[in-house]
């Protein structure tokens, strides 16, 4: 085992400025997400740190609100979203069958192109009037030149810009390397959900980054070039940005968590030994949200005037994302319904991922209705809804990821007893942090500003204690990665008794073009069940 | 530059140091561009941009060429190149148009819903331009989606003097297009900051220009390659992709004719 690796000479600097090999990028993307999402933590530290109490302890509130800004920029674009590009980038072409992606050099430069936003992104905080500080939404008239006048500003935009051309690309590469390269006999249904959610994903990146695109294009030229898109004094509307800007953000939504749902589906099977649930309903649902999400981006904005009927019609659409949700979700519980159940650290993170992804996913129904949103429009409520989502759904949901796929990636298992405390404390105190929120939006308690009423006070010092255990815990990960990769238990090429190819038919890290040989898939279905009698957990 | 690997059909590149230095140059182009907007002396932002543009752009050509060394390597005869390459490339050129789409149907919106928030269109401060240029325009257009498909048409019959010809003819009338488009902006009695009705006109006229002139390079590399003998009628994806990008250019402008010229 692991002999590919060792066979190789040490890779330098230049090997990875210009490998096309899909796992090493897959492996770069990972490691910048994880150094961004240790960035954008500390960032939210800030924030709960200024937040325990009322008033100012720590920072003004004109940094606070770069804070808050640069945390979800951070987190968005360059923590969650190539972190999932990057798991996607190493196994989808594993799991279908492939040597590589269809595009292998498009594929390092969309992998190059980051660091250069991210240098562009970080810069902003430094250069005079400091970043973009009115919130990721970057809502004119708030970024106009008026009352944004900085270079930081534009310096957001265009890290925007490059991210956004690296995202579109990227999304080129896994259309076409899941429609044209899977292995002989492996049509598309039957292709495992990881593959299928990242089609849908891609297909969502492609279709709506180019607005985003054209939202910050916009926004640019009526900071610089004289336009009038969003000023109200030559015409234009700002309530049009909020338009175009959701139509991008709210399938960015679904870009971050529809990578999830293809993960968490094979973690689960595999962990229970069972086929998921329902597989053509499974897939059916992630179109379906896709679909639906494209069509209620306004109900981000249900309190800027809109007509009543387009009121009705976006909350109705929002409300039906819940059906093809709620039925992933019985289905992972069906999944596991009967089977033979390793409780492994990844299980774990994924079935604390399905209890708490479901609190995010209600709140997010309470939140589409349109009276209700009048109430809780810019609350805490919102705050928690999203971190739900975004913490216990797509960070969650890449732990157990993390704890799954690393036997595969360095032939060596994750420490289970790091794990079980990884765990735990990671479950414990998001709920201590983000649990209480939902009572602060209830209350009132308005979001993105420094200073509150005391009335608040307790509930936001409970919170800020959950953040600051949340954030220290997850450096049992990094522990856990650097202790595993040196002394972790060898994982052989199949430690959890895995049916999809990555399991059955290569070795643990990967040969260099992935397979001896090229797989054929010989079975009717995605997860055939005769397998299994195949593959045995070997830990 | 290529390489197969026989242990299986797929072809996988060899590295590149193309990509990577690409992006050193649209890094650079941008941070030059901030420069430009916010620093003085204004030197330096307009150096790094164009020293940043010159990189990225020497870059792509680099790139390109390497590829079209690779299909020259690889030949252009019957069965020559890898079903599962050519098939690549067309999906590849076909969602990349698909996002092209959408960045226009940004800013078509854009157009279509300060049109409706406003309560007079044109606003009253505005002279709208002429129609006889934009008419002229849509006939270059027009015209020019025809020779394309006619340079098809003889590259599949091999009547390779035909493409050729027929290819020169189709960039030159995108260039003649782009001629008319600068002297109708010259003679514009409005600008991109005369309100709203300047920033749709410019903006969205200008993005599809800056396409057509992208478009126009195509044909020109197209028709380049065509002389040096490259392209069989079995393998021409190039140019088909070439043509695509053109059509969707094409299509693009029928819209802006129509919705900002005519109605």
């Amino acid at each position: 085992m692991a002999t590919a690796a060792h066979a190789t000479p040490r890779k330098g600097f230049m090997y990875y400025l210009t490998t096309v090999n899909h796992k090493d990028i897959g492996r770069m993307y990972m490691m910048s997400s994880l150094i961004f999402f240790f960035l954008a933590g500390c960032m939210a530290l800030v924030i709960r740190a200024e937040l325990a109490e009322p008033g100012y302890q720590f920072v003004d509130g004109a940094f606070f609100n770069q804070m808050t800004a640069m945390h979800a920029t951070f987190m968005i674009f360059f923590a969650i979203i190539p972190g999932l590009i990057g798991f996607g980038n190493y196994f989808v072409p594993i799991m279908i069958g492939s040597p590589d992606m269809a595009f292998p050099r498009l594929n390092n430069w969309s992998f190059w192109i980051m660091p250069f936003s991210a240098m562009l992104m970080l810069g902003s905080l430094f250069v005079p009037g400091g970043s973009d500080a009115a919130g990721w939404t970057v809502y004119p008239p708030l970024t106009s030149a008026a009352f944004s006048p900085g270079a930081g500003m534009d310096m957001w935009i265009l890290a925007v810009h490059l991210a956004g051309a690296s995202s579109i690309l990227g999304a080129i590469n896994f259309i076409v390397t899941i429609l044209n390269m899977r292995a002989p006999g492996m049509s598309l249904f039957k292709m495992p959900l990881f593959p299928w959610a990242m089609l849908i994903t891609a297909w969502l990146q492609l279709v709506a980054t180019p607005v985003l695109a054209g939202a910050v294009t916009m926004l640019l030229c009526d900071r610089n070039f004289g336009t009038a898109f969003f000023n109200p004094a030559g015409g234009g509307d700002p309530v049009l940005f909020q338009h175009i800007f959701w139509f991008y953000s709210h399938p960015a939504v679904y870009i971050m968590i529809l990578p999830v749902f293809g993960m968490v589906s094979d973690i689960i099977s595999t962990h229970s030994r069972k086929p998921p649930f329902g597989y053509h309903s499974m897939v059916w649902a992630l179109v379906a949200i896709a679909v639906l999400g494209q069509m209620v981006w306004a109900h981000h904005m249900y309190s800027v005037g809109m007509s009543i009927p387009a009121q009705m019609g976006f909350m109705i659409m929002t409300m039906f994302i819940a059906v093809p949700t709620g039925i992933k979700v019985f289905n992972w519980m069906a999944t596991m319904w009967g089977g033979s159940i390793a409780f492994t650290t990844a299980m774990k993170f994924a079935i604390g991922f399905v209890i708490l992804f479901t609190i995010g996913g209600l709140s997010g129904v309470v939140l589409a209705s349109a009276p209700v949103d009048y109430m809780m429009q810019d609350t805490y409520y919102v705050v928690a809804h999203i971190h739900y989502v975004f913490v216990t759904g797509s960070y969650f949901g890449i732990m157990a990821a993390i704890y799954h796929w690393f036997p595969k990636m360095s032939g060596r298992l994750l420490s289970e007893r790091i794990g079980r405390w990884h765990f735990w404390l990671s479950f414990i105190s998001v709920n201590i942090t983000f649990f209480p929120m939902h009572f602060l939006g209830m209350m009132g308690m308005p979001r993105r500003i420094a200073d509150y009423n005391p009335v608040y006070a307790d509930l936001n010092m409970l919170c800020s204690v959950g953040a600051f255990i949340f954030g220290t815990t997850q450096l049992l990960l990094v522990i856990n990665i650097l202790y595993s990769r040196k002394y972790g238990k060898k994982a052989g090429a199949n430690p959890w008794g895995g049916i999809t190819l990555e399991w059955t038919n290569t070795s643990s890290p990967p040969h260099e073009h992935n397979f001896e040989k090229l797989p054929v898939w010989n079975h009717d279905e995605a997860y055939p069940v005769e397998l299994y009698a195949k593959t045995k957990p070997t830990v | 530059m290529s390489a197969h690997h026989h242990d299986h059909e797929f072809y996988i590149p060899t590295g590149s140091i193309w990509p990577p230095v690409s992006c050193l140059g649209a890094g650079l182009a941008a941070l030059g561009f901030i420069a430009h907007l916010h620093m003085q002396p204004a030197l330096i932002g307009n150096l790094a941009m164009g020293v940043g543009g010159l990189i990225l752009i020497m870059a792509v050509f680099q790139w390109f060429f390497t590829l079209v060394n690779e299909a020259r390597h690889r030949g252009f005869g019957a069965g020559m190149v890898p079903l599962v390459l050519d098939l690549a490339n067309r999906y590849g050129m076909i969602f990349f148009i698909v996002s092209e789409v959408m960045f226009f149907a940004a800013f078509f919106s854009a157009y279509f819903f300060l049109r409706m928030h406003n309560p007079e269109w044109p606003p009253a401060n505005i002279k709208t331009l002429p129609i006889d240029l934009p008419v002229i325009n849509t006939l270059l257009l027009l015209t020019s989606g025809a020779t394309i498909t006619m340079a098809h048409h003889s590259l599949l019959t091999n009547h390779r003097a035909n493409a050729t010809l027929f290819t020169f003819l189709t960039w030159q009338l995108g260039i003649i297009f782009l001629f008319c488009q600068g002297f109708e902006y010259h003679h514009a009695a409005y600008t991109i900051s005369s309100g709203v009705y300047g920033t749709v006109f410019f903006m969205l006229t200008g993005f599809h220009g800056f396409h057509v002139l992208l478009g126009s390079l195509m044909l020109m590399f197209l028709h380049w390659r065509l002389t040096k003998g490259d392209f069989t009628r079995h393998n021409h994806f190039y140019f088909e992709g070439a043509a695509w990008y053109w059509h969707f250019v094409d299509v693009v402008w029928i819209g802006l004719f129509l919705f900002i010229y005519v109605l």
